[in-house]
């Protein structure tokens, strides 16, 4: 700890309880960063790619996580590094802006700092070096702009959008049937998007999974699913062209909020009670009824005398749905969330072409299906998968897949994958580098060779020699001219990445490289790391 | 310099080699546990539970065991996950299913030593699945057309699901009874119409199918025994003291008379809501809530059967197979729909005294009461019952069949070594381990009825070399027989649960490289 004395030679405190304190400076405080950086990087490097590896975490109660999707495992690790906390920042900032990339643009941030590394040993000051990633950035994304390929798709044609969220699938374990859900992520996304205004609303789907069945038993559901089942078990368990009635108020005796007692001294007295409360019943069934409604949907719980009634009267009802889910609900049918009884008229049900309730396995699972509603938009995926894991994975993939088609509608330009888009961007930016006078060119250079590393950790986890293949793929690049040419991960024998129908979106590897050295900046920008001493 | 620490205290990290390792040995370790259980000759687990009392379990079910277990190895996790999803779809094979994950598993840390990546064994093993689907596919036999032929292919299929179990003793008979209860089903796949009643006492070939319904209950004092013809009402309602449901409602009197009075109008209203019920010409009234004294004796007078606190499951199921409405108000009855059986009457089983509705309505529901000398054994001997009920109520809706005692499975290494030696790539070492994996099943089977597992296997394989051969283990005899002369039968539905789920789940561990765990949760002390 460096001390700063006075000419008495006292020391003068300028933190609070200093001598408490670990405290490192300079080029040690950037190196300790970077090798922090480095080891979150080094965490998420094998699960690049489509034959990446799947990591298990386990929480702090006990539960199993697998999972190869970067955000995720960032995520759920106990990391307590302030820097390492950072990283995981970064990958989460990625996942809310565009869904996908997560891992990429981790092991990006992390073969930038490992460049700066060097650069710093050489006494490059770190500034200077962070100025030189802002050019080479700046100069990484016009480049992506001028190799991406607009590419036209309809509501007719989705063929397209099918082919890049296969390339998302392709890296998850539910790559046995990436087409199968490629398809329902595709056809969930249009079905929502609003394609003049090219704003999709990813609330507008539901991802629901439920254990057993197989991942090809996997479906998209035009409509809402509930997992409620009829209050009364003989009520009809299919209704067309259903009159939602969707209510908050129970059906129950009204508890008035004011503090009050009934006083019953009388025999007359107990009989009238009895009798205004059968009418209470008698008149909540009866209001539901003659609005029309052929289904009711509430939010808390019936008494039993009513629970007959209105199974009596032929009326479906449905108890204790969730408030998050009695909303989807008004949304999807139209209609309006009624808080009492004497409020309901026929404008406010909602409407739904069928609801039908269907049951599992051999256990008593049933779930309630809403389906063909007044406002068609809301959609429901439904998940069936071998185990809890298994399904909670696939949501996380079906999360991506969602993601990138909805940027597509945002944008419709792409790049092409495999490490391709980088390979050509790191020809780019190193050819850009001579033109820079002074230090930056070498911070552009070295950018050049971190752009270099994601083909490589591709070509490293598909089982190839990593120097061996991009060094032919980056010849092959320069010498046809063509950005195309990327890692053959999956051993089909060409390199040609349109051949292979891989591509990326371009925003999502825009943001990439753009969070990636807006992040690895600030690491170097540091140089005095103060933190409590453990004891 | 050195890495800084990233993560919190007690978290670990288990990276490449070390966490492969770690997830092989768990799921390794899970698969030598219920190993010995597997095949007509295996052994049961005692189970003793840690909550109060220790209650102690008995089985040779593969779900149950590992439920019961508390394992710390995630990768164990998953295969106990497996097996219980196996479990709730297909109900049976729950054993094979981590055996066939776990040998997998084995094979694969053997090609891992020899320097092959795990991605390269993932696809090996997923080609290997595909064709030995396919080489099952080809041999099976469906007998849907044939409705004789079906139904001894069930009776086959629950004889050897029942042979592994505790009721092996009595497998004929309770086959029979497994099957006669599920083809009354029709083909629904509802096992709730099929109630199963345990009563200590007798011995298990006393056990018997019902075609009624039977109710666990006792008939009112002073009410008819027996009823011909009867009409039931089936309610949920409050027959003790009808409460006053206004919120605040309260009786305040100021004296005993009024008391009285009060009473008096209480029992006036139960006896007008009893009057009501008696309304609708019934002559049984099943409630779901108690029924107190009073309301009881006036059942009684008016000659109609009450039976009270019949528990939810139990009205349910009434409703359904005599094919009445729940009913829980009583002013239209000419809307309520009653249910009707031809007779109930009270019936001994043991000591103990039950109700059963015959004749009803609905014929799909039936009753097994099983007979045993045991708690221990009448919990077991409903699981394995319960296996094969699934089984065979799945066997009804996907009626194609295969062999068993090992037959499918060598069929199926047949056709995977044929596709290893067209395959060219290190693919080949992984689809052949996918052979030798399946091969561990039989030997399984022969080493656990103590066989020499060695000889038969291979006394096995050279017959199957031949086209169109039947030859399986034969485990009574000790040599390899004929499985169709021997009648021993599999699900194929089932065959193909356990291959696919295994498939997956090996699949899912191999493609771990880091095992991430975090510092567990503090419990706070409560003391």
């Amino acid at each position: 700890m460096a001390l700063a004395f006075d000419e008495y030679g006292r020391p003068f405190i300028i933190l609070k309880e200093q001598d408490q304190k670990t405290r490192l400076r300079g080029i040690e405080a950037q190196k300790a960063n970077i090798s922090a950086g480095k080891a979150v990087a080094r965490i998420l490097r094998t699960s690049l790619g489509p034959k990446g590896m799947d990591k298990i975490l386990q929480s702090p109660d006990g539960d199993v996580t697998i999972t190869n999707d970067g955000a995720t495992i960032l995520e759920q690790m106990d990391v307590d590094n302030q820097i390492a906390k950072l990283m995981v920042e970064l990958s989460r900032s990625q996942d809310y802006e565009i869904g996908d990339g997560t891992t990429g643009v981790v092991v990006m941030a992390g073969a930038l700092l490992e460049q700066a590394e060097r650069l710093l040993e050489r006494g490059i000051h770190p500034i200077r070096v962070a100025e030189g990633y802002e050019m080479a950035s700046r100069i990484a994304v016009e480049h992506l702009e001028h190799i991406s390929k607009k590419f036209d798709f309809e509501a007719t044609n989705i063929e397209p959008l099918v082919q890049t969220c296969m390339t998302t699938l392709s890296s998850k374990i539910v790559n046995r049937c990436k087409r199968h859900l490629a398809e329902i992520s595709v056809k969930a996304v249009l079905s929502v998007a609003d394609l003049d205004r090219k704003d999709v609303n990813l609330d507008m789907i539901k991802v629901e999974g439920k254990v057993g069945g197989k991942l090809e038993d996997t479906e998209l559901i035009y409509g809402i699913t509930v997992d409620k089942d009829m209050s009364h078990p003989q009520m009809p368990k299919q209704i067309e062209d259903a009159k939602i009635a969707i209510l908050t108020c129970p059906f129950e005796p009204p508890k008035p909020k004011t503090k009050h007692k009934v006083d019953i001294d009388t025999v007359e007295k107990f009989q009238t009670l009895r009798l205004q409360e059968q009418k209470y019943f008698d008149d909540m069934v009866q209001k539901c009824k003659d609005v029309g409604a052929t289904l009711v949907i509430c939010q808390w719980g019936f008494d039993d005398e009513a629970n007959h009634l209105l199974m009596h009267r032929n009326l479906p009802a449905v108890r204790w749905v969730g408030g998050v889910e009695l909303e989807l609900i008004a949304i999807a049918t139209g209609g309006r969330i009624v808080p009492r009884f004497q409020e309901l008229t026929p404008e406010k049900l909602g409407r739904a072409g069928l609801v039908r309730e269907k049951s599992f396995g051999t256990t008593k699972d049933k779930m309630l299906y809403i389906e063909h509603c007044a406002n068609s938009r809301a959609v429901t995926i439904f998940i069936r998968g071998g185990n809890k894991m298994m399904i909670e994975e696939t949501k996380r993939s079906i999360h991506d897949a969602l993601c990138v088609a909805r940027n597509l509608i945002r944008n419709n330009s792409i790049v092409y994958g495999g490490g391709s888009a980088e390979i050509s961007c790191s020809i780019a930016v190193e050819a850009a580098a001579d033109k820079y006078p002074g230090v930056e060119q070498y911070a552009i250079r070295a950018f050049a060779d971190a752009l270099d590393s994601v083909p490589m950790a591709l070509a490293e986890n598909s089982g190839l020699q990593p120097i061996e293949t991009l060094s032919a793929v980056k010849s092959q690049q320069i010498k046809e001219n063509n950005p195309h040419y990327g890692i053959d991960c999956n051993d089909v024998g060409t390199n040609d990445m349109r051949q292979q129908d891989v591509f990326e979106t371009l925003i999502g590897k825009q943001q990439q490289i753009l969070l990636a050295t807006q992040v690895v900046k600030m690491i170097l920008k540091i140089d005095d790391v103060i933190s409590p001493s453990d004891y | 310099m050195a890495i800084e620490k990233i993560f919190k205290d007690d978290a670990t990290e288990e990276k490449g080699e070390r966490a492969r390792m770690a997830s092989f040995v768990g799921a390794i370790a899970i698969t030598d546990l219920v190993k010995t259980t597997l095949g007509p000759k295996g052994m049961d687990k005692i189970l003793q539970s840690t909550g109060r009392g220790h209650g102690v379990t008995v089985t040779n079910d593969g779900a149950t065991i590992l439920k019961s277990l508390h394992i710390d190895n995630p990768a164990a996790k998953v295969l106990i996950d497996i097996s219980k999803v196996q479990d709730d779809e297909v109900g049976d094979g729950t054993t094979s299913v981590v055996v066939l994950a776990g040998e997998l598993l084995r094979e694969a840390e053997k090609l891992v030593a020899a320097k092959i990546h795990p991605m390269t064994i993932i696809s090996g093993y997923r080609m290997a699945a595909e064709c030995a689907r396919s080489a099952l596919l080809q041999r099976v036999v469906d007998n849907k057309e044939d409705a004789e032929k079906f139904k001894s292919d069930l009776m086959k299929i629950a004889m050897t699901t029942l042979s592994s179990k505790i009721l092996s003793q009595d497998k004929e008979h309770f086959a029979q009874l497994a099957v006669d209860a599920v083809m009354r089903l029709k083909g629904s796949t509802n096992l709730e119409a099929i109630q199963i009643i345990k009563k200590p006492g007798g011995s298990l070939k006393d056990s018997f199918l019902d075609e009624g319904f039977i109710l666990d209950k006792k008939i009112g004092l002073g009410q008819p025994k027996r009823i011909e013809n009867a009409k039931i009402l089936v309610a949920n309602t409050a027959m003790d003291t009808d409460k006053v449901k206004i919120y605040g409602a309260r009786v305040r009197v100021d004296s005993m008379s009024k008391v009285a009075e009060i009473e008096g109008a209480e029992k006036e209203k139960m006896r007008e809501k009893v009057q009501k019920i008696i309304a609708h010409g019934i002559n049984c009234f099943v409630n779901r809530q108690l029924i107190y004294n009073f309301p009881e004796e006036l059942f009684a007078d008016a000659g109609i059967l009450a039976i009270e606190h019949a528990d939810f499951d139990g009205i349910e199921r009434l409703a359904l197979v005599t094919g009445g409405d729940i009913a829980s108000t009583f002013d239209n009855p000419e809307s309520v729909k009653l249910g009707h059986c031809k007779v109930i009457e009270e019936i001994m089983i043991g000591e103990d005294k039950l109700i059963h509705f015959s004749g009803v309505e609905m014929g799909q529901a039936c009753t097994i009461v099983l007979r045993g000398a045991s708690h221990h054994m009448l919990d077991e001997a409903e699981r394995s019952l319960h296996d094969a009920l699934c089984v065979l109520s799945q066997t009804v809706n996907d009626t194609r069949v295969l062999l068993g005692g090992g037959w499918p499975e060598m069929i199926m290494s047949k056709e995977v070594d044929e596709l290893a030696r067209k395959t060219p790539g290190k693919k080949s070492h992984a689809i052949e381990a996918f052979s030798r994996a399946l091969v561990a099943i039989p030997t399984i089977i022969a080493d656990n009825a103590g066989l020499d597992s060695a000889d038969l296997v291979a006394q096995l394989r050279a017959a199957h070399h031949k086209e169109g051969c039947n030859a399986g283990i034969d485990v009574i005899s000790g040599s390899v027989g004929d499985m169709a002369e021997l009648g021993i039968s599999e699900s194929f539905k089932v065959k193909q649960a356990v291959l696919l789920s295994a498939t997956e789940a090996a699949e899912m561990i191999l493609r771990v490289d880091e095992i991430i765990t975090c510092a567990p949760r503090q419990r706070e002390d409560r003391m």
